[in-house]
């Protein structure tokens, strides 16, 4: 890790007045067969060419991403008394994780420009386009409240910790049910509501070991996977009766 | 301990699931149906996603109704010829069956479906099941413990063409209404995610007269077969059976069966009805109610696609 932060260190290029030099506690996460969600450290510190600036506040944010998936929000209407989905929309791209992390609440370190322009907050990293329903914008919250509800939309406002305007780090909780792929880790300085550096990662989550091997053959081989699953049924209800009748015996 | 499953990708405790193999398969052995009925809800209740829990419900049930069926053909209360009659008319049914799903998927309402069709048919069996067997226990109460079936008059069922000895069931009646059975219980079992035991059982007893004896062994019998195909079916599309799900279920399962066979043996013909006609409209009125009370989350969220 140090010697990642020397190499840094050395390729900054020096046209910033501040820049982020950035560690990671772990380069990828491996979901294993016990696999209960992950926390990955962020860590980092801002390098200066000139005095710390005192005339704006410093701000910190870290934004985890996970891939983009298309999503369809439905909800549910009282028909003949019963409930039944009746209007749908249709999201063009959601995270399917999405972390933001600040060293202070997001409102006050970035402006309402600088958050359309880059799409930090979680609200406009939703896109959904087309939508022709009135009352669309319900179903986008929707959309962040049953995922904030599994732990897969964080908000952490007080999640960086700023250490003598200088050094930061933040941990970011991933749950259990992670959708495999490449999660963007973004780190971005701003001053007075505008960004002044960004840095971004990238983390790939995947399957190892036997999950991976499972999940290859179920995808790749499907039909042996079909059979191998079938010969496993009739083996174990096989096995069990034989296992009984001794026991009676 | 938690395991985490690699098809359904979520995280799940390991011995939450061996139980509930567990007891659904006490009930499997117990009444001859798959359980699926209870263990496809079950499972979406403990977060699997729904397709997931279909598709692997289909290959646990496997195991379980062969581990029941061996039981069964040792004590020699399969009827096989009228199985295999009942399987033919299962595989054309749930080929059917699977054509309609992604027709009423493509419509977009197919939850809703399942569900109606889940409340209509357990409420109407169950229904059926317990007036019927209250009628048989009082009947053997009032001829001092001693019930003597009553030998079915001849209907409409024994008006059709194609006659076949069932030896073991002691029925010769025509081949037509064990296939229309078969087709409807496929049907079903493909729309619903069951193996259609529930179904068959009732429709084995009551439509076309045979034995209770034999009625269970028979329904597993016919089962193992269509669940294994559907399983393929599931596999080879979807991708949605979770081996990992299906062995901690099975685990479970098998041994339930087993020990729900023995059971079964020990408890009178009606006594196991009423049972499973107290089981069968608990579960109906719990899903009954689930569509009538406001929910506490109006949206829900689904794989996205246009």
């Amino acid at each position: 890790m140090i010697r990642l932060l020397v190499l840094f260190l050395l390729l900054a290029a020096p046209v910033k007045a501040e820049e982020i030099v950035l560690g990671l506690s772990r380069d990828e996460v491996a979901i294993t067969a016990t696999f209960q969600g992950s926390e990955i450290l962020i860590f980092g510190a801002i390098k200066r060419d000139a005095p710390i600036r005192t005339d704006s506040d410093l701000g910190v944010i870290v934004t985890v991403a996970g891939p983009d998936l298309p999503v369809t929000v439905r909800k549910k209407d009282r028909r003949l008394g019963i409930w039944v989905n009746t209007e749908s929309v249709d999201v063009d791209v959601a995270p399917s994780f999405y972390a933001v992390a600040t060293n202070r609440p997001l409102e006050e370190i970035l402006t309402f420009t600088e958050d359309l322009n880059t799409r930090i907050s979680t609200q406009r990293a939703i896109r959904s386009v087309g939508a022709t329903i009135d009352n669309a914008q319900s179903f986008t919250e929707a959309l962040i409240r049953i995922r904030s509800d599994q732990g897969l939309y964080l908000k952490l406002p007080t999640g960086v910790l700023v250490q003598e305007e200088s050094l930061f780090r933040t941990l970011i909780p991933m749950p259990a049910n992670l959708t495999e792929g490449d999660y963007n880790a973004e780190i971005y300085l701003t001053r007075g509501g505008q960004i002044v550096d960004l840095y971004s990662t990238t983390i790939p989550v995947k399957k190892v070991g036997l999950e991976r091997w499972l999940y290859n053959l179920a995808h790749e081989n499907a039909f042996l996977y079909g059979l191998m699953s079938l010969s496993i049924a009739i083996a174990a209800g096989w096995g069990a009766s034989a296992v009984f009748t001794l026991l009676r015996r | 301990m938690q395991i985490y499953l690699p098809i359904a990708e979520v995280s799940v405790n390991a011995f939450l699931l061996l139980g509930l193999g567990g007891i659904v398969g006490v009930l499997s052995g117990m009444f001859g149906v798959g359980g699926g009925f209870l263990m496809t809800p079950l499972l979406f209740f403990i977060g699997i996603p729904p397709a997931v829990a279909v598709a692997t419900e289909a290959n646990q049930i496997v195991a379980s109704s062969f581990s029941g069926v061996l039981a069964h053909l040792k004590r020699k209360t399969v009827d096989l010829r009228m199985g295999t009659v009942l399987l033919i008319g299962g595989l054309v049914g749930s080929g059917l069956g699977i054509i309609l799903f992604n027709y009423l998927k493509a419509l977009g309402q197919v939850e809703l479906l399942v569900q109606l069709c889940y409340v209509v048919f357990l409420g109407m069996i169950g229904t059926l099941m317990f007036i019927e067997s209250l009628k048989a226990i009082r009947k053997s109460k009032k001829s001092g413990g001693v019930f003597v079936p009553t030998r079915r008059k001849h209907n409409w069922v024994h008006n059709l063409p194609f006659k076949m000895k069932f030896r073991v069931s002691g029925l010769y009646i025509s081949v037509i209404p064990p296939l229309i059975v078969g087709v409807l219980v496929g049907v079903l079992a493909a729309i619903m995610g069951v193996g259609g035991g529930f179904i068959m059982v009732p429709a084995m007893i009551y439509l076309l007269g045979m034995p209770t004896k034999v009625v269970v062994g028979t329904s597993l019998f016919q089962i193992i077969f269509v669940t294994a195909f559907t399983t393929m079916l599931h596999a080879t599309t979807n991708y949605t059976v979770d081996i990992v799900l299906a062995v901690l279920l099975l685990v479970g399962g098998v041994v339930g069966a087993q020990i729900g066979t023995r059971i079964g043996v020990k408890m009178k013909a009606e006594q196991l009805r009423i049972w499973l006609a107290i089981m069968v409209l608990a579960v109906c009125g719990k899903l009954a109610f689930d569509l009538l009370i406001t929910p506490s989350e109006l949206f829900s969220l689904g794989a996205g696609g246009h």
